[in-house]
């Protein structure tokens, strides 16, 4: 059966195929390290995961493909699959292995596709992994007498626990050595005959090159990818020849399409006899148990909705500190840079317009590392599966299905790999559906701009000693208004522009697992780098070209006079100022209280007031011709001639610009927002934090712009609208068109306009009532 | 006829005889291995009854009501 390898081959190229949550990933990932390259094939939305590795003098190229219960095609991208193992995709050539990958512990179903992987004649692995579990479960298998019966190799590995890699390497150069194999006859023999003669009338028609592979699923699958392609080419004659051949087939006793699965099955059950043997009771797991409570009716739920809000609460919970942190280091680097450089537009474009800009969003790099990191943590340990479960019901009821939830929750994070994961959806209309509603899930971008909202503006009063506060449940009410609204929304989209039944929800509850370190951590990291480059890239650019537009075309120069007056005075003052932030500290830190103690610090800090008055009154001076300046610019003139739009919202035309400039990606705000206030001078030196700015800000009449109804206002434009260049370009790859692009920016635009003015009109009646 | 319905008692345990039509959902529940003679226990029901979840050639499966109603079985 091998043979050793000829020591100048080249590279072997191996598609790694099995059942989805058998560990395929992390195997992936075991053998080729974290070096792989992704991609799309062309056309289609599959992803296409390709990685490297050497072994034993040989290099290894590893195709992933994706998950699957079964290789019969249904649509273009489930086609793509069996192209590759045809060795039809040009950019990865020639397939020399497959290796198939199985869970042992349930490994009856996963031989299905195993079977069908054999019917394509091409040297196979197969992988028995999760071993461990296996026998946890008190299952046996014998792989020798399975490697004998199938004539392949057959592996046994624990791809989570690092162990028997070695062995899958080995087992893959052993069978790169060999030549075909030959398939095992799964099916009566008129099935073979007619493969044949299906074969050789297509090449009578003018395609020789069929392969024995797609003649079968051409028979096999009713309706599938295969029969409507050929269709198209030869509509004539294809239908009346297939369907003489299911004829002749069904009056042989061969029904397609049932024969198939009863056919593969019988011949799994005749390979496993002997084999395989498992308990007559089946023990009671671990997983299990967990599962008695996560999947129980009532216990099921409030577990479910306990953990989101633990999620969310503990997200609230940590930002704040860190972002405290983060907001101070800005402010320190904002100062230091500044004073090396002498005040000119130099100076403003590094300080307000990039230090506020960037700096602004990097601040809440820590919370998007926490959602990420939880989302990661739910889905790798199984959990998912079951939210998906539990939940499938109430998504029957605007006519999804539970399988449209795991896309849904993952949009909590980022709408991008949301949308992505609606792949797993088969129904086209129900797709479309999720795909549509996905943007209005909360994600993590607009977590910035909820935090900002709630600290500045949210009293923090807290319950059960601090585990629960006011600001983690707004936080949580707030990203879920999204999710609220989403529900009559795809009730509507499903009544109206996709009209079409609730899918079936046939669904795979896999065993839970430890969530593996590695995936988890690396899945965080990826997102993490990719916010930090949106931020290093789109905000940098939105935050040069505000600063531009609100900077110019106003002559600075009075500015820059003042500007320098107060370095130089600063400089004569300093004792007095470190005085004044001490004293500002202890009084923050002192207790409600204690009155008296408070009495002596406001009196110290009153008596240093006459020292400090000089530059105080130059500060103000400056902060008053920063805020005409600005106003008179570019940005300034277009955000007042807004105005009249955002202020039925309760904003002014600095939020009214914000916004503006924010929908190519909805963290700009923050950026946006601290430019302006940066270059108004309102950010000034002895207060730190731009929530500080906002609390200040007023308008004209000396009302304070920010009260309670306008920040949630704020907030809730932002949970409805679609401010996202980049998820508009997603939707459009997935769906091949700019028209479902264009359609969600609008409805999302509108409902978050009107959503915004409904709150800031009724929050003002119901406060001033 | 019986079909998966008529199990109600989580650890009630069915043979299955077939799937009744030929569609997308049909070919769908035979691949996941509903196929005549294997053996399935039902493990019980979430909130409001629907879905249910299924034990069937040592994996667990959930399906709905709808989906269930189509597949014919021998009570055990």
């Amino acid at each position: 059966m091998t043979s050793a390898p000829s020591p100048t081959a080249g590279p072997i190229t191996v598609a790694v195929i099995g059942n989805p949550n058998t560990g395929k990933s992390t195997l992936f990932t075991a053998l080729t390290g974290i070096h792989s390259r992704i991609g799309n094939y062309p056309g289609v939305t599959v992803e296409k995961k390709i990685g490297k590795f050497q072994f034993n003098d040989r290099e290894i190229r590893l195709v992933d493909l994706p998950g699957t219960y079964s290789l019969s095609p249904r649509s273009l991208d489930e086609m793509v699959s069996v192209e590759v193992l045809l060795g039809r995709q040009a950019e990865v050539g020639k397939i020399d292995v497959v290796v198939c990958i199985a869970d042992a512990s349930n490994l009856e179903r996963n031989l299905y596709l195993t079977s069908q992987i054999l019917d394509l004649g091409l040297p196979t692995v197969l992988v028995l992994n999760m071993w461990d579990v296996a026998v946890s479960r008190g299952v046996t298998i014998e792989a020798e007498a399975l490697s004998k019966k199938l004539g392949i190799g057959v592996v046994p590995c624990e791809a989570h626990r690092h162990r028997q890699i070695d062995d899958v390497k080995r087992a893959i150069l052993s069978a790169a050595g060999q030549s075909v194999i030959a398939p095992p006859r799964v099916f009566p023999p008129e099935f073979y005959e007619e493969g044949l003669r299906l074969q050789s009338i297509l090449k009578g028609w003018g395609d020789p090159d069929v392969p024995f592979y797609v003649a079968e699923r051409m028979l096999l699958d009713v309706g599938g990818q295969v029969e409507t392609s050929f269709t198209a080419r030869f509509p004539a004659q294809l239908p009346d020849e297939l369907n003489c051949a299911r004829e002749r087939l069904k009056a042989n006793g061969f029904r397609v399409p049932s024969a198939e699965a009863k056919a593969r099955y019988a011949w799994v059950r005749e390979t496993l006899t002997g084999v395989l043997t498992t308990p007559a009771e089946r023990p009671a797991t671990r997983s299990d148990r967990l599962d008695q409570w996560l999947t129980h009716r009532t216990w099921g739920l409030l577990a479910f909705a306990f953990i989101m809000f633990a999620v969310f609460q503990s997200i609230s919970t940590f930002a704040s500190p860190l972002m405290s942190y983060c907001e101070m280091g800005q402010q320190a680097v904002g100062e230091f840079v500044g004073s090396w450089m002498a005040p000119g537009p130099f100076r403003s474009l590094i300080v307000d317009g990039v230090i506020a800009g960037v700096g602004g969003i990097l601040i809440f790099l820590p919370q998007i590392c926490f959602l990420f990191l939880f989302i990661a943590l739910l889905e790798d340990c199984g959990y998912m599966a079951r939210a998906a479960f539990l939940m499938d019901k109430l998504m029957t009821k605007v006519g999804l299905s539970g399988k449209s939830f795991v896309p849904l929750m993952s949009s909590f994070a980022c709408a991008i790999p949301g949308i992505m994961a609606t792949r797993t959806i088969e129904n086209r209309r129900d797709r479309m559906v999720t795909i549509l509603v996905a943007p209005l899930m909360s994600c993590s971008a607009r977590f910035p701009v909820y935090t900002l909202m709630i600290v500045a503006f949210i009293p923090n009063i807290t319950w059960l000693g601090g585990w629960i506060s006011l600001h983690g449940i707004l936080f949580f009410g707030m990203t879920f208004l999204g999710a609220a609204i989403a529900i009559p929304i795809a009730w509507l989209f499903k009544k109206t522009l996709f009209r079409g039944e609730t899918p079936p929800f046939v669904m795979e509850l896999p065993g839970y697992k430890w969530p593996s370190p590695h995936i988890v951590l690396n899945r965080v990291y990826d997102r993490a780098r990719a916010f930090v480059a949106r931020a290093g890239t789109l905000i940098f650019a939105t935050s040069i070209l505000i600063w531009a537009a609100s900077y110019f075309p106003a002559d600075h120069s009075r500015q820059y006079k003042i500007e320098d007056q107060i370095d130089q005075m600063r400089a004569t003052v300093q004792t007095e100022l470190s005085q004044q932030v001490e004293l500002e500290a202890t009084q923050k830190a002192l207790p409600e209280s204690d009155t008296a103690e408070r009495a002596v610090l406001e009196q110290k800090l009153a008596d240093l007031q006459p020292r400090l008055e000089p530059l105080n009154k130059l500060i103000e001076e400056k902060n008053a011709i920063s805020e005409h300046l600005l106003e008179t610019s570019y940005l300034g003139r277009v955000g007042k001639t807004i105005e009249p739009v955002v202020k039925p919202l309760g904003w002014d035309w600095r939020i009214g610009v914000g916004v503006l400039a924010s929908f190519p990606a909805r963290e700009v705000i923050v950026s946006t927002l601290g430019t302006i206030y940066s270059l108004g001078g309102d950010v000034d030196e002895s207060h730190t934090g731009l929530h500080h700015a906002l609390q200040n800000s007023k308008w004209q009449d000396g009302r304070p712009v920010y009260t309670i109804p306008v920040a949630l206002s704020i907030m809730v434009f932002f949970a409805l609208c679609a401010q996202c260049v980049s998820t508009l370009m997603v939707i459009r790859r997935e769906t091949n068109s700019w028209k479902w692009s264009l359609f969600t920016f609008a409805y999302m635009t509108a409902l978050a306009y009107i959503g915004a003015l409904a709150t800031f009109q009724i929050g003002t009646w119901i406060t001033t009532a | 006829m019986k079909t998966l319905n008529d199990l109600r008692q989580p650890g009630q345990r069915g043979e299955i005889l077939d799937v009744t039509g030929d569609d997308a959902v049909a070919v769908r529940l035979m691949e996941m291995g509903l196929t005549e003679g294997a053996e399935i226990e039902l493990v019980g029901f979430a909130p409001l009854g629907d879905p249910i979840e299924f034990l069937i050639r040592g994996y667990r499966l959930s399906l709905r009501k709808a989906e269930a109603a189509r597949v014919t079985i021998d009570v055990l």
